[in-house]
């Protein structure tokens, strides 16, 4: 009898829609078939692709060049990207399903790169080193989404936040002259903005998506405000000092990894040090455990004594401190000044991470990677002289968005309250 | 809608009946008029007690006169806000010093500039009440349509280029076919989310926004390069739109003001008489209301939700079109103002019914045109109009903190028009 409903519930966990299964199929089979007739068929043979491993201005870690022949390496990539939908619609697999459409991505990017720089060389090191690097405010973005989503809590203002984060960040670090004080002004503006979410949502229990939505019209009039009043009459206030380059001792003179992970930015840096906190804090540690259940099922996690709303005003609040910090990236960690709407939709697409990555942040930053890469690959293009012209290829990450979020919501493991504001009683 | 006792599905037409008509009782519609008023406008006058103390607190004369003392910080505080805001009056509704003077003297053109304030407001009005009525549409049909903005762009070029590639056609045609390329544009940009949302689940928060961005950069690629006025020097704009695709406007330049205000009037008719009088209407309602429930009714909720979006993203396309074919003539970049984020509090303020979204789009195209004077009189950027719209939305949506801070009295019953929360969106 347990035997028996121990695997009817195993089969449930891993269970993928057949829907999801077929489009995914249909997904993979289509990238396979864009190698095959977009560049396959339109390569030269015999020509030689040159990959440069070394990221430009850099002199420690530096690698050879990679040459590979173009034409038999985007047959081999055409190969297993078939036979990866062909077991997709036959067999299905499982719980990898998201980890394979992922690999077909990254296998359309690097096809794609083949065929562009056949007969001549590209940097592919600079490219990975800068898809780091835009993957930062997405990962970060759904770090935070995870946050507040764990405890049963939307939070669509991440956006919102972040734009303001990147606008203080920027005053303040102007003002004090210093990246560190910046960067605590930043994360304190995301505080205050995702407190306003708590109250809104816990306290008054408002549609937690009018909520969000609030904060996101609210911090882009405020952040176009401040800047048109103060940030571009007084070029002095929207000058805030960068975050420079660390180098890693040891580290750093790995080739190819030395110099894209650890020769490099500091929040990079932040980045993983997060991942393994909220990883270690959610999954084992008791704080995490009542979190959780505070997102799975309110009631159930109320009657054993839990505080349900302040668990959830403490998930929001930490929510808003990521969001927070991946807002100084723009600022205080890339660009090195305020411009109106920055964020250009990024922290919308760091809750498309969150959701792909499985509400889990080792999912997320895999997640905010191949977002980060689909990016540089955008940005990168008009520099290769391609054919596409660059502004349909910067629609790519927010079509891999749609992609990978269809037919994904609802499943995974999603927590069972999320969305719900919860009534005591 | 008939009841026929005769047929099977008697039983569900009943059920639907009870969820969209639970409480229909005279005597709580009369009293609630109040209700449904005293929010929203409790929600502007603290909005802008709140933009006050922001022209305030950022006024640097402001900061100067309480360096002299506390009194004469007040008193240059309340003269600051106070010029301000008449400069929001007199820019939006008009000077009534100037249209008495003007009334007085009998001349036409003095009349008609001296009411061109007014009018002006109404024509910013009026893609705010099509994209208003698109987010009110989508809330109904249970659907959250964040995608107004992009689904405006598409819209906006389907009609300019109908407007400027077709030549030769009379007025009576042309002009009519190309606003409904702009409402066909948007449908479109609307039903894919829409049809998502239907057979994959993928939640149309995150999709319309992909949408949104994926339109900014495909009306980009299509300004600067297939749509590009020859001889631009490869700035991102249209050709201009043949004549006989224009919709008139009503007096010379500089005014404004045009047809396109009364077809917005005559579409949030139609969408009335849509939602409230048809058994589609009732339908997109019911499943908006309570999808499970629909459900169990035997209504088709996938088909609905795509309807629901397709026609929600043709009003928004509407609001596009309009906006080139009556004002701008022509397309570039900086089209709208945010219309798409602005239509989201609209749709709250006015209930999400028609009539409410006109007087809402009417107090926010008064507000943004009364910005702009304010920003030439007082030097207060424009963008404090998204910073009070932010706040009447808030307020709107948590009607707890008006009553507290107002001290009102909570209505027994309250009628909640928006469903949509977590990533599930109502699917199970």
């Amino acid at each position: 009898m347990t035997s028996v409903t121990h695997t009817v519930e195993h089969k449930k966990i891993s269970e993928v829609s057949p829907t999801r299964k077929l489009v995914m199929g249909i997904a993979e089979l289509f990238i396979a078939m864009v190698i095959l007739f977009g560049f396959v068929l339109n390569s030269t043979p015999g020509d030689l692709t040159r990959f440069v491993m070394t990221p430009g201005g850099i002199d420690v870690g530096a690698m050879g060049d990679w040459v590979i022949p173009t034409r038999p390496t985007l047959i081999a990539l055409t190969v297993v990207t078939v036979a990866i939908g062909i077991f997709q619609l036959v067999k299905g697999f499982g719980r990898a399903t998201n980890g394979m459409v992922g690999l077909s991505g990254l296998f359309l990017i690097f096809g794609f790169l083949t065929w562009q720089a056949g007969g001549t060389s590209v940097n592919l090191a600079g490219m990975l080193a800068s898809a780091v690097l835009l993957a930062v405010p997405i990962t970060l973005g759904a770090f935070s989404g995870v946050l507040s989503e764990r405890a049963g809590v939307v939070n669509i203002a991440i956006e919102g936040m972040m734009l303001m984060g990147s606008m203080i960040g920027a005053l303040v670090g102007s003002i004090t002259n210093s990246t560190w004080i910046g960067l605590a002004g930043a994360i304190l503006s995301g505080l205050i903005l995702s407190w306003i979410h708590a109250v809104l949502s816990i306290k008054y229990k408002i549609n937690q998506i009018i909520s969000g939505t609030v904060i996101n019209i609210f911090s882009a009039g405020m952040t176009a405000f401040i800047s048109q009043k103060y940030l571009q009459t007084n070029q002095a206030l929207n000058n805030p000092p960068l975050f420079p380059r660390i180098p890693i001792p040891g580290l750093a003179n790995i080739p190819l990894l030395g110099p894209i992970f650890f020769n490099t930015n500091v929040f990079v840096y932040l980045m993983f040090i997060l991942l393994v906190v909220i990883q270690v804090a959610l999954f084992s540690t008791r704080w995490g455990l009542r979190t959780r259940s505070v997102g799975e099922h309110p009631r159930a996690a109320d009657t054993l004594g839990i505080n349900v709303t302040r668990t959830r005003y403490v998930a929001v609040l930490l929510s808003g401190l990521v969001a927070g910090l991946a807002g100084a990236f723009f600022t205080l960690g890339s660009v090195g000044r305020f411009n109106e709407g920055m964020t250009a939709g990024k922290g919308f697409i760091g809750l498309a991470a969150m959701i792909f990555g499985n509400w889990r942040p080792l999912g997320a930053i895999g997640a905010g990677f191949l977002f980060g890469f689909a990016d540089a690959i955008g940005s990168k293009l008009s520099l290769l002289g391609s054919a596409i012209p660059p502004q349909i290829m910067a629609t790519a990450p927010y079509l891999i968005t749609m992609i990978v979020l269809a037919g994904f919501i609802g499943k995974g493991d999603m927590p069972a309250a999320d969305g719900e504001p919860y009534e005591e009683e | 809608m008939k009841r026929e006792p005769q047929k099977n599905e008697k039983a569900g037409d009943v059920l639907l009946q009870e969820i969209n008509e639970p409480h229909e009782d005279q005597t709580t519609h009369k009293r609630s008029v109040w209700n449904v008023v005293a929010i929203p406008l409790l929600a502007i006058l603290t909005g802008l007690i709140i933009g006050a103390i922001l022209i305030a607190a950022t006024s640097t004369t402001v900061y100067a006169a309480f360096n002299e003392s506390f009194g004469q910080g007040l008193v240059t505080a309340w003269n600051e806000v106070i010029t301000a805001y008449q400069a929001l009056f007199t820019g939006s509704i008009g000077d009534p010093a100037r249209i008495i003077s003007a009334l007085r003297s009998g001349d036409e053109r003095a009349i008609r500039s001296a009411f061109n304030p007014f009018l002006e407001s109404l024509v910013q009005a009026t893609p705010y009440i099509f994209a208003g009525l698109a987010v009110a549409l989508g809330f109904r049909s249970g659907l959250f349509n964040i995608g107004v903005e992009g689904q405006l762009f598409i819209g906006a070029a389907c009609a300019t280029y109908v407007g400027y590639a077709i030549t030769g056609l009379p007025t009576i045609i042309h002009m009519p076919l190309a606003f409904l390329a702009g409402a066909l544009g948007g449908a479109v940009w609307g039903f894919i989310p829409g049809l998502l949302k239907a057979t994959t689940g993928g939640h149309e928060v995150i999709n319309t926004i992909m949408m949104n961005w994926i339109a900014f950069r495909l009306t980009e690629w299509l300004l600067s390069g297939p749509m590009n006025r020859p001889g631009a020097g490869g700035m991102p704009i249209s050709p201009l739109i043949e004549e006989s695709a224009q919709i008139p406007q009503f007096f010379q330049t500089p005014i404004r003001f045009h047809l396109g205000f009364f077809i917005a009037l005559g579409i949030a008719w139609l969408v009335w008489w849509l939602l409230f009088k048809t058994k589609w209407g009732l339908n997109l309602r019911t499943v908006g209301a309570n999808p499970r429930a629909a459900k169990y009714a035997g209504l088709n909720v996938a088909k609905n939700y795509i309807i629901g979006m397709a026609l929600s993203g043709a009003l928004a396309g509407m609001a596009g079109g309009v906006q080139i074919l009556a004002v701008n003539r022509s397309m570039a970049l900086g089209l709208s103002s945010g219309y798409g984020f602005d239509s989201i509090a609209l749709a709250l303020i006015g209930n999400n019914h028609p009539l409410g979204v006109i007087l809402a789009s009417i107090l926010f195209g008064t507000l943004r045109n009364g910005a702009t004077r304010m920003m030439v009189v007082s030097r207060i950027p424009i963008d404090i109009v998204d910073v009070l719209q932010a706040i009447i939305l808030m307020f709107v949506a948590a009607p707890a903190i008006i009553r507290t801070i107002y001290r009102l009295r909570k209505p027994k019953h309250e009628e909640e028009t928006v469903f949509v929360s977590g990533w599930g969106g109502g699917q199970s």
